[in-house]
């Protein structure tokens, strides 16, 4: 509300000025222009004085920053309706065509322009990051968001879908030798090598049964204990990881055996990369092998940039129409009101099971995506953080909301894989008075010391701020889904028997 | 685990306390530390408790969980911030001479004066603990305010002042619990208190959930269980495997026995 007054109060001062200036009936007159023009005029000369005063000030506008303006513009234009058609299209366009703007950055060709603070774009390998977590960011957001299953132990999914990538395409069981449309590995080398797509498949259904066979036991409980169970199992899952090398598989069965599954703390490296295979690529043109640059093919990082995309619209695809099926709308259901929805018929178990398994299933597309990307995997990957860091990006988008669900893959991922290191770059640059980083003093156990900022270290309670922040002041997320922000304000919730509005602030007692 | 920091701090910096110091010097730093850890986590938790969960009591039950694992994160990297990511080291101060010994050795079990130390402790603070939440007023208040809060406010109990004790109380013993577990250990970290923090709910879970003796007797299972996993040599998977087989218990009591051993049905169990 107060927002609005602070507009509203600058608006009528600005007539009052033009008034003062001696500009009469100002605001009546534009009032009485067309709608389009008063939509459209006053973004474009606020933009244009921005700019203007930019360059006098000696920051000459960058054409990619006005090109990028432009389409902001457009889209602002665009009539409500196919905005909501036109703005997901941009993104996608703009995403499909960065690996040719970074190409140019890297040539020094047009280059792009640099943002305050943060300085750099993202460079390819985090883009991958971003287009993997947010296909993770999605997964869960069918279980915290549509269902409101506060899931903590999402990265046992992720862990299960990446060693399924490694066992089923690496060298890693060298006492079988099978190939089945394998790439990137020269014939007759010992272990299981798959095409990386079946093994998509095949971990996709693994983590959704693993999904079903950790929901079945735990989904009954509520709440608190939910959350605490599906920790403990992400930490069971790391673990296992952590020790299922033959060593740890011995103590733990009591019986010596040299079976070795997750190849212990050393991880299991390397995975096969990724690529369509010779049959693919002589009939349909795709490329066989993402490793070898063949003429017209950019290089490894592009290819699985652009796979990567495929699969998130894929994942996207699929979660929409799921959200909007009879099984999408008893979630909902469930996460309004359990006691009302089971009242109503809804199997509250198999509801909520196949909300596990669904997030599970695109967990382990993204987590077998990524190992292959990696090219090996590694049991700390799989640690709480990174439930949290998922969990942080389904929150600061808004729950239950697929597009903001990507948003904060986006940005979320950006920082913790290069924002947060040139946002400290950018700090010790500087010499602020309290802060003059002294970098041969720097203690790099802590985030600050010396005067300078180690941020990467303060990753933890940056997620842990933008949770409760947005748990405080604004619960439905940045983009919020319509549906979620009506129930956040009209507080349903599971104790309605008595609904005493306030609690009495001060009493006897 | 900010209880510890403390309590290290405090007795390396107040006391400079060494090893074989004396029973003068290490009396009064301990319980410095122990006064200023639980002061300290009293006052910080009771501080979040306003900040962070007051405002969202009337929220969707997701909210409050989720600001609480924030919470636990932003406390996490204030430890780092604090006193960076290398353990912090505390000398071995603890006497540990033998009280008794059990058979002969080298096959003897000696009981030693440094594992008295935490039960020093702990017993006459489970003895308050009982007594405060079965025969105050406070305690009933408590107790109300738990089984229902519209219905505890309609009684005239201050439900806002209520829970902001029990959080000032919750962390006062984390205080505590941590400068056990720095005197004890002699090193401590930052992440320190996550694994631990997940082990005192299993076993508040074991014992049953709103039952003090009950989360003694967890915990006393649960350290037992891990000694078995970890080091006795009668079949034990080994260290390696110790929070496999808490947390699978924990999952087992949850879907079990949700009430744990000795405590009575709850709602969100079951």
């Amino acid at each position: 509300m107060a927002r609005l007054n602070v507009r509203d109060r600058m608006q009528s001062g600005f007539w009052r000025g033009l008034e003062a200036v001696g500009i009469r009936d100002a605001r009546r007159r534009w009032e009485a222009q067309s709608p389009f023009l008063q939509r459209s005029l006053p973004p474009l000369v606020i933009a244009a004085l921005v700019l203007v005063l930019a360059w006098v000030a000696g920051v000459p506008p960058h054409p990619t920053l006005l090109g990028l303006l432009a389409v902001v513009y457009a889209l602002y234009l665009l009539p409500r309706r196919a905005r909501r058609i036109a703005l997901p299209l941009t993104v996608l366009g703009i995403a499909l065509a960065y690996p040719f703007l970074w190409a140019n950055e890297l040539n020094g060709t047009n280059a792009l322009f640099e943002i305050p603070v943060f300085k750099a774009f993202p460079n390819m390998d985090t883009m991958v990051a971003i287009v993997i977590f947010a296909m993770m960011a999605i997964g869960l957001n069918m279980v915290v968001g549509y269902a409101g299953l506060l899931d903590l132990g999402y990265v046992a999914f992720y862990a299960i879908g990446a060693y399924t990538a490694a066992w089923f395409a690496s060298p890693h069981f060298a006492s079988v030798d099978f190939e089945f449309g394998a790439i990137g590995v020269p014939e007759g080398v010992d272990g299981f090598h798959i095409s990386i797509w079946l093994v998509v498949i095949i971990a996709a259904i693994i983590t959704a049964v693993a999904g079903v066979l950790i929901g079945l036991p735990t989904l009954r409980l509520r709440g608190d204990y939910l959350a605490i169970v599906t920790l403990a199992f992400g930490e069971i899952i790391h673990q296992a990881a952590l020790n299922g090398d033959a060593d740890g598989i011995s103590a733990l069965l009591d019986t010596k055996t040299d079976f070795n599954l997750t190849n212990g703390a050393f991880g299991i490296n390397p995975v096969d990369p990724p690529g369509f295979g010779s049959w693919l690529s002589d009939h349909l043109g795709l490329p066989a092998d993402f490793i070898v640059e063949n003429g017209t093919y950019v290089n490894f990082v592009t290819l699985i940039y652009w796979s990567a995309i495929g699969l998130l619209l894929f994942t996207v695809f699929c979660s929409i129409r799921l959200r909007d099926s009879r099984l999408g709308r008893a979630w909902i259901a469930i996460r309004e009101d359990e006691v009302a929805a089971a009242a109503m018929g809804v199997p509250l178990m198999r509801t909520k099971t196949w909300a596990y398994a669904g997030g599970a299933f695109f967990g382990g597309i993204a987590g077998a995506w990524y190992g292959s990307f990696k090219q090996g995997v590694f049991p700390d990957d799989f640690l709480l953080n990174f439930s949290i860091f998922i969990l942080c990006m389904v929150i600061l988008g808004g729950m239950g909301n697929v597009w903001g669900a990507i948003a904060g893959a986006a940005f979320l991922t950006y920082l913790d894989k290069e924002g947060l290191s040139n946002m400290a770059g950018w700090f010790n640059e500087r010499d602020f008075v309290l802060f003059q980083c002294e970098p041969v003093a720097q203690d790099p156990s802590k985030p600050f010391s010396a005067g300078c900022l180690n941020a990467p270290l303060l990753a933890t309670g940056i997620y842990g701020s933008i949770l409760v922040l947005a748990m405080l002041f604004r619960p439905q997320g940045l983009i919020p889904e319509e549906r979620r922000q009506r129930e956040i304000e009209e507080g349903v919730h599971d104790e309605p028997l008595m609904d005493v509005r306030q609690a009495p602030e001060e009493g006897p007692g | 685990m900010i209880g510890g920091m403390t309590a290290a701090t405090v007795a390396l910096s107040m006391f400079s306390l060494q090893e074989g110091a004396s029973l003068g010097t290490l009396v009064p730093a301990i319980l410095v530390a122990l006064l200023i850890a639980m002061a300290g986590c009293a006052l910080l938790n009771a501080t979040i408790e306003r900040v962070a969960y007051r405002p969202l009591r009337r929220a969707p039950r997701l909210v409050p969980l989720i600001t609480a694992i924030g919470v636990s994160f932003i406390l996490q990297n204030v430890a780092l911030i604090w006193k960076g990511s290398a353990p912090i080291a505390m000398p071995r101060s603890l006497p540990d001479g033998s009280i008794f010994t059990i058979a002969t050795c080298p096959n003897c079990v000696v009981y030693t004066w440094n594992r008295l130390f935490p039960i020093l402790i702990t017993v006459p603070v489970l003895i308050g603990l009982v007594w405060l939440v079965r025969y105050t007023r406070r305690g009933k208040a408590m107790r109300a305010t738990a089984q229902d809060k519209d219905a505890a406010a309609m009684m005239g109990i201050d439900v806002n002042r209520t829970i902001a004790f029990v959080f000032l109380l919750a962390g006062a013993l984390a205080g505590a619990a941590g400068v056990l577990f720095a005197f004890y250990f002699q090193t401590i970290r930052y992440d320190t208190g996550f694994t631990i923090g997940l082990i005192a709910f299993t076993a508040a879970v074991l014992g049953g959930i709103g039952n003090l003796p009950g989360a003694v007797l967890g915990a006393l299972l649960i350290g037992l269980i891990q000694a078995f996993v970890e080091g006795l040599s009668w079949h034990s998977p080994g260290p390696g495997w110790t929070t496999t087989v808490v947390f699978s218990i924990l999952i087992m009591i949850l879907v079990f026995r949700p009430q744990g051993l000795l405590g009575e049905q709850t709602p969100e169990g079951g």
